[in-house]
């Protein structure tokens, strides 16, 4: 076994809704979700995002994941939700319901439009 | 034309909150909300999710704590226009305020509080091409007349319990009744599913699942839609005379936004320092529809909010009086209904 590097961020590659990357670090040890990342970084306009506070109760950080990572199964809650929002596809998640942890190290993931 | 003291935009936790603090300096207050019941998200997106930093509560539901504000301001007689958005703002030459919403309901207060949350709550639409073009002519989302829909043929789109529940009610009214959903399961109430999987057995509602509209078509008026499978992506052509996306509700800041107020990161910009006025004197923004450095949206950081307005708001209303603060523990609560509450007398009694 290969000696484990400590860490506490992890770097995310987020595609915000105007295409352009960004590269940024995560806490993982803040119990922080997706949502709550991009809105610390403001790389989507305050009151496009998380407008519901990360309930699962609207879709505005629906976000697009690009990498094959293994990712937790969807809660009903965010299944129901998806079921509903619109420009959902095969790749769909809501940002909120995706805790950062090590396991999402080099996660890429796209900002879906948001609605009107 | 209605006339309070303090007309309150938002009948969320803190619009309702600053009735009671208003009130306890004597001012009367109205409140407009878009929708059709007072609470605001708590009453909308989450009243059976619990909050537990409610100061003095370890947890409440959502739906809960609306009710007891409810109850709290009960004496001071608010008024509310519900299922109305506050759509104009005049200034008047003596620096009073005249509020219009958007079915004409005018209100008239010398000091505006904005408590509109996250804005207020519109329906979510679609995304189809010519949606616009058939709005009030066979495509409505929200049904506010029932016998529009006496004899006609009504398709339905959504998966929640108001897609669920109108279907429901519509076969009594409706010549025919579809109702159309991207999933086969709906999350609503289990009576509500049960009941529409009973209708459907009865041939009284077509369901047609995992699938959604793609296309609206008619000569001026809405005639037929196309509806996907999207498990099989075969189109089918429903002739219909109503469609109601039903997709729930989402906020937007609407017309305040064009108040000529100070707008930062999709809210209202105020003076923290002291009142939560904004840069229009006489209105003031409170909740989390304002913001200011280190702004956190929290109730109870509306309640504070709330509070230090009212206090402004009567400087105003009264320039030449001095309010002393009173306890309510001193001073107990005056309703404007005439009735009073306040601590019980000590006993003065000898012991022998």
């Amino acid at each position: 076994m290969s000696p484990r590097r400590i860490m506490s961020d992890i770097r995310l590659k987020i595609i915000d809704r105007d295409g352009v990357l960004h590269e940024v670090d995560a806490p993982t040890d803040m119990n922080m979700n997706l949502m709550e990342v991009v809105r610390s970084y403001e790389l989507a306009p305050e009151g496009t995002i998380g407008i519901c506070g990360g309930m699962a109760m609207c879709a505005s950080c629906q976000c697009y994941v690009l990498s094959d990572h293994q990712l937790p199964e969807k809660s009903d809650d965010e299944d129901a939700m998806l079921a509903e929002a619109f420009f959902v596809k095969d790749n769909s998640r809501l940002g909120c319901q995706l805790h950062i942890t090590e396991d999402l190290d080099g996660l890429e993931v796209e900002l879906a439009p948001a609605e009107d | 034309m209605i006339k309070t003291d303090i007309l309150i935009i938002g009948a969320g936790p803190t619009g309702l909150f600053a009735v009671f603090e208003a009130g306890l300096l004597q001012l009367k207050c109205h409140l407009i909300d878009a929708l059709p019941q007072a609470g605001g998200q708590c009453s909308e997106i989450y009243p059976k999710k619990p909050i537990y930093d409610i100061p003095g509560f370890p947890e409440v539901l959502a739906g809960e704590l609306v009710d007891n504000l409810m109850e709290q301001i009960r004496p001071f007689q608010p008024g509310f226009t519900l299922g109305e958005r506050a759509e104009t703002i005049e200034k008047l030459d003596d620096g009073t305020f005249v509020v219009t919403t958007n079915k004409g309901t005018k209100h008239h207060a010398p000091v505006v509080a904005i408590a509109g949350g996250l804005g207020s709550f519109e329906p979510r639409k679609p995304l189809l091409d010519n949606l616009a073009q058939y709005e009030d002519n066979g495509v409505a989302y929200m049904i506010k007349e029932p016998e529009v829909y006496r004899d006609k043929k009504v398709l339905i789109a959504g998966g929640g319990d108001s897609a669920l529940d109108w279907s429901i009610f519509l076969t009594d009214v409706a010549q025919e009744v579809t109702l159309v959903h991207r999933r086969n399961e709906f999350r609503g109430a289990l009576d509500s599913v049960e009941k529409v999987q009973h209708l459907k057995n009865q041939g009284k509602i077509k369901l047609m699942t995992p699938a959604e509209v793609v296309s609206l078509h008619g000569d001026g008026k809405l005639e037929k839609v196309m509806v996907r499978n999207t498990d099989t992506d075969e189109d089918t052509e429903v002739a219909v005379d109503h469609f109601i996306p039903l997709f729930g509700l989402s906020p937007k800041l609407g017309p305040i936004g064009n108040w000529g107020l100070e707008i930062e990161k999709n809210a209202i910009k105020v003076d923290n320092t002291l009142d939560y006025q904004t840069n229009i004197p006489g209105i003031y923004a409170i909740g989390d529809v304002n913001t200011y450095p280190g702004k956190l949206k929290l109730i109870l950081c509306g309640f504070h909010e709330a509070t230090l307005m009212c206090q402004s708001a009567y400087q105003r209303i009264h320039p030449d009086k001095k309010y002393v603060m009173k306890y309510t523990t001193v001073g107990g609560v005056t309703g404007f209904d005439g009735s009073k509450k306040e601590a019980p007398k000590a006993v003065v009694k000898a012991i022998d």
